[in-house]
C-alpha cells in the first residue's frame, strides 16, 4: 500500500530553518529522520517545500483568472514536505510518521494514495 | 459536582470491569456485556442525580444490565436460537438472587480470555484495557498508534470470536496455568511499556498506572504466582525511577547515570519484597529474572556500584525463558561492561539485521558500544539512524549531544 505522508508545520517552525541558532538542530533532526527512511527503502517520492509566503494561489472565477501571493488557505499549520512511502499497512505507515519531527511540533496526516484507474 | 454523578464516575472507575467481568463470564458475550452495562450506567446518570443513588449502587447496576441482556436475548430470540442464552441469563439471576448483594469477582477469568491464545496477540493487551479497565478505543489507539477505526475492529473482531468460538470464562487447569498465565502478564507489561516509553505524551503516560493496577489485581488474586509477583516487582523497580529519568533541564539521563536519591525508596522495597516472596516458590522465569536485573541495578542505592557481572548473568536466563531483542541489547551491554566494548558489539551482531532494523533502543546500543570501542565513524552512523528512529525531542537531544561529543 502507498501513503502520503504530509508533514505540518506551525510558522514559528518554518522560522527556525533560518534561525542561526536553532537551524542546526532543525535540520539535525529532520536530515536524521530522512536518511533513515530513505536507509529503508519504502521511500516512493517525497520533498521539502519552502515555506508557505513562497506559494502562489491560482483559481479560475467566472472565467477571470485570479493570482493571489501566499497559500490557498490561512492555518495555523502549513505543508513542510512530504513523503509518498510503500509500506504494508497503515500501522506501518503511521510508525514512520510519529517518529518525524513535525509530528511533536506540528502535526502529521498519512492518507492511502488512490489506486491506480482501471483501464 | 453532584453527588450522584461523582459516585458513578468512581463506581465506573473502580467496578467497571467486576461488573463487566461478571455478566460477560455468563453469558459469554463480552460485547453484548459491555452494551447492557453502559445502558445501566446510561440508566444511573439519569436517575441517581434527581433520586439519589441506591443503597447497593453495584447491584443496581447489575439488575439493570441483566434487564437489558435478557430484553435483547428475547428480541435475537424471535430471530433466532438463542434460548441458550436465555436460560444462561435466567441461570444468572437465579445464583444472584441466591447471593444476595455480593457478586464474585470474575477478573481473572475475564483477563485469562483476553490473553487466550484463540485471540490475536496485537489484540489481547488493548482488549484487557477496554474490558477490565473500560478504556475507549481512541485512547487504546493512540496509545498503540494506529487508527481508532482500525482500533475498533480489532476489539469488535476478538469480541466475536470470543463468543462465537466460546472461549470459556474459566481459570485454566493446574497444568496449563503458568503458561496461560504468562500470556496475560505478557499483556499487561506491554501495556506498561507502551506507556513507559511515552516521553512527554501524558495519554500514554497513563497506561503505565492501568498497567500497574492490573498487576496488583493479578497478584491480589493469585498471590502465590511468583511471576505475577515478578511482574509486579519489575513494574514497580522501573517506576521507583520515574522521577531520575529526567534532568532538571528536562534531559534523558540514562539508568546508570540517574541520580539515586530521586529514587522512590517506597517502590524499591515493595518491589524486593514481592521479588523475596516470589523466590520462596523456587519457580524462576522471565519476569522474575526481570525484576531481578532491575533489583541489581536499585542496589546502586546503597552500595554505589553496579555489578555489570550479575546482570549479564541474569540476561541469560532471561532470554533462556524468553528471546526478545530487548534482552539481547541488554545482555550485549552488560557484557560490554565486565569484558570489552568490541565484545558487546559481537553480540549485537548476531542479532539479524532485518529484526532491528527500525528498532530505536538498538541503534542507540550499538552506537554506544561502537564508540567505546573506538569505532567512532560507525558509531556516528549509529547514533544518526538512532536520532532518525526516535518519536520524542527528549531522546533525539540526547543522541545529538553524543554526536556533538565524539
Amino acid at each position: 500500500m502507498q501513503y502520503l505522508i504530509q508533514f505540518l508545520e506551525p510558522a514559528a517552525n518554518f522560522a527556525l530553518r533560518e534561525d542561526p541558532e536553532k537551524a542546526p538542530a532543525y535540520w539535525g533532526a529532520w536530515g536524521a529522520y530522512i536518511k533513515t527512511l530513505v536507509e529503508s527503502g519504502i521511500i516512493v517520492n517525497g520533498a521539502g517545500l519552502l515555506p508557505p509566503e513562497t506559494a502562489t494561489t491560482v483559481r479560475m472565477r467566472n472565467g477571470e483568472r485570479l493570482v493571489q501571493d501566499g497559500p490557498f488557505a490561512e492555518a495555523k499549520e502549513m505543508l513542510g514536505g512530504f513523503f509518498i512511502v510503500e509500506v504494508p499497512s497503515l500501522d506501518v505507515a503511521l510508525e514512520w510518521a510519529a517518529r518525524s519531527p513535525s509530528a511533536e511540533y506540528g502535526s502529521v496526516e498519512v492518507r492511502p494514495v488512490m489506486p491506480p484507474m482501471p483501464g | 459536582m453532584n453527588a450522584g454523578y461523582a459516585q458513578i464516575e468512581s463506581l465506573a472507575r473502580d467496578s467497571y470491569g467486576r461488573l463487566l467481568a461478571y455478566l460477560a463470564a455468563r453469558s459469554g458475550d463480552v460485547a453484548g456485556a459491555e452494551d447492557a452495562l453502559s445502558e445501566a450506567f446510561l440508566a444511573a446518570l439519569q436517575r441517581w442525580p434527581a433520586e439519589g443513588v441506591p443503597e447497593k449502587p453495584e447491584a443496581w447496576l447489575l439488575t439493570a444490565a441483566r434487564r437489558r441482556m435478557i430484553d435483547v436475548a428475547r428480541h435475537a430470540a424471535v430471530r433466532s436460537r438463542a434460548a441458550e442464552t436465555l436460560s444462561q441469563i435466567a441461570e444468572m439471576a437465579q445464583s444472584e438472587t441466591e447471593s444476595g448483594e455480593f457478586f464474585p469477582d470474575e477478573r481473572l477469568k475475564l483477563l485469562f480470555v483476553c490473553a487466550h491464545p484463540a485471540i490475536d496477540a496485537a489484540a489481547r493487551t488493548p482488549l484487557m484495557l477496554q474490558t477490565v479497565l473500560g478504556l475507549d478505543a481512541a485512547r487504546i489507539a493512540s496509545a498503540f498508534l494506529t487508527s481508532p477505526s482500525a482500533m475498533s475492529q480489532r476489539l469488535v473482531r476478538a469480541k466475536t470470536k470470543i463468543r462465537d468460538a466460546g472461549i470459556p470464562f474459566s481459570i485454566p487447569a493446574k497444568e496449563e496455568l503458568a503458561a496461560r498465565l504468562q500470556s496475560v502478564l505478557e499483556a499487561i507489561y506491554a501495556a506498561y511499556t507502551c506507556g513507559w516509553d511515552a516521553g512527554e505524551d501524558t495519554t500514554r503516560e497513563g497506561l503505565v498506572n492501568e498497567a500497574l493496577w492490573l498487576g496488583r489485581v493479578v497478584v491480589g488474586l493469585l498471590p502465590q504466582e511468583p511471576e505475577a509477583l515478578g511482574l509486579l516487582a519489575l513494574m514497580l523497580h522501573s517506576q521507583a525511577r520515574h522521577d531520575a529519568r529526567r534532568d532538571a533541564e528536562g534531559r534523558y539521563v540514562p539508568l546508570p547515570e540517574q541520580d539515586v536519591s530521586q529514587w522512590s525508596e517506597e517502590k524499591i522495597r515493595e518491589a524486593e519484597s514481592l521479588l523475596t516472596l516470589a523466590s520462596t516458590e523456587q519457580m524462576p522465569g522471565r519476569f522474575q529474572l526481570e525484576a531481578a536485573i532491575q533489583s541489581v541495578h536499585a542496589q546502586r542505592r546503597w552500595s554505589g556500584v553496579i555489578d555489570w557481572r550479575a546482570i549479564a548473568f541474569l540476561y541469560e536466563g532471561v532470554l533462556h525463558f524468553s528471546p526478545t531483542v530487548g534482552a539481547q541489547i541488554g545482555r550485549a551491554v552488560a557484557v560490554a561492561q565486565t569484558q570489552e566494548a568490541a565484545q558487546g558489539v559481537l553480540l549485537l551482531d548476531e542479532i539479524p539485521l532485518e529484526t532491528v532494523r527500525n528498532h530505536q533502543p538498538y541503534w542507540a546500543a550499538r552506537a554506544h558500544l561502537l564508540v567505546e570501542a573506538g569505532r567512532i565513524e560507525e558509531g556516528r552512523v549509529a547514533y544518526q539512524r538512532a536520532i532518525g528512529l526516535s518519536d520524542h525531542t527528549v531522546s533525539r537531544k540526547f543522541l545529538q549531544q553524543k554526536i556533538q561529543d565524539l
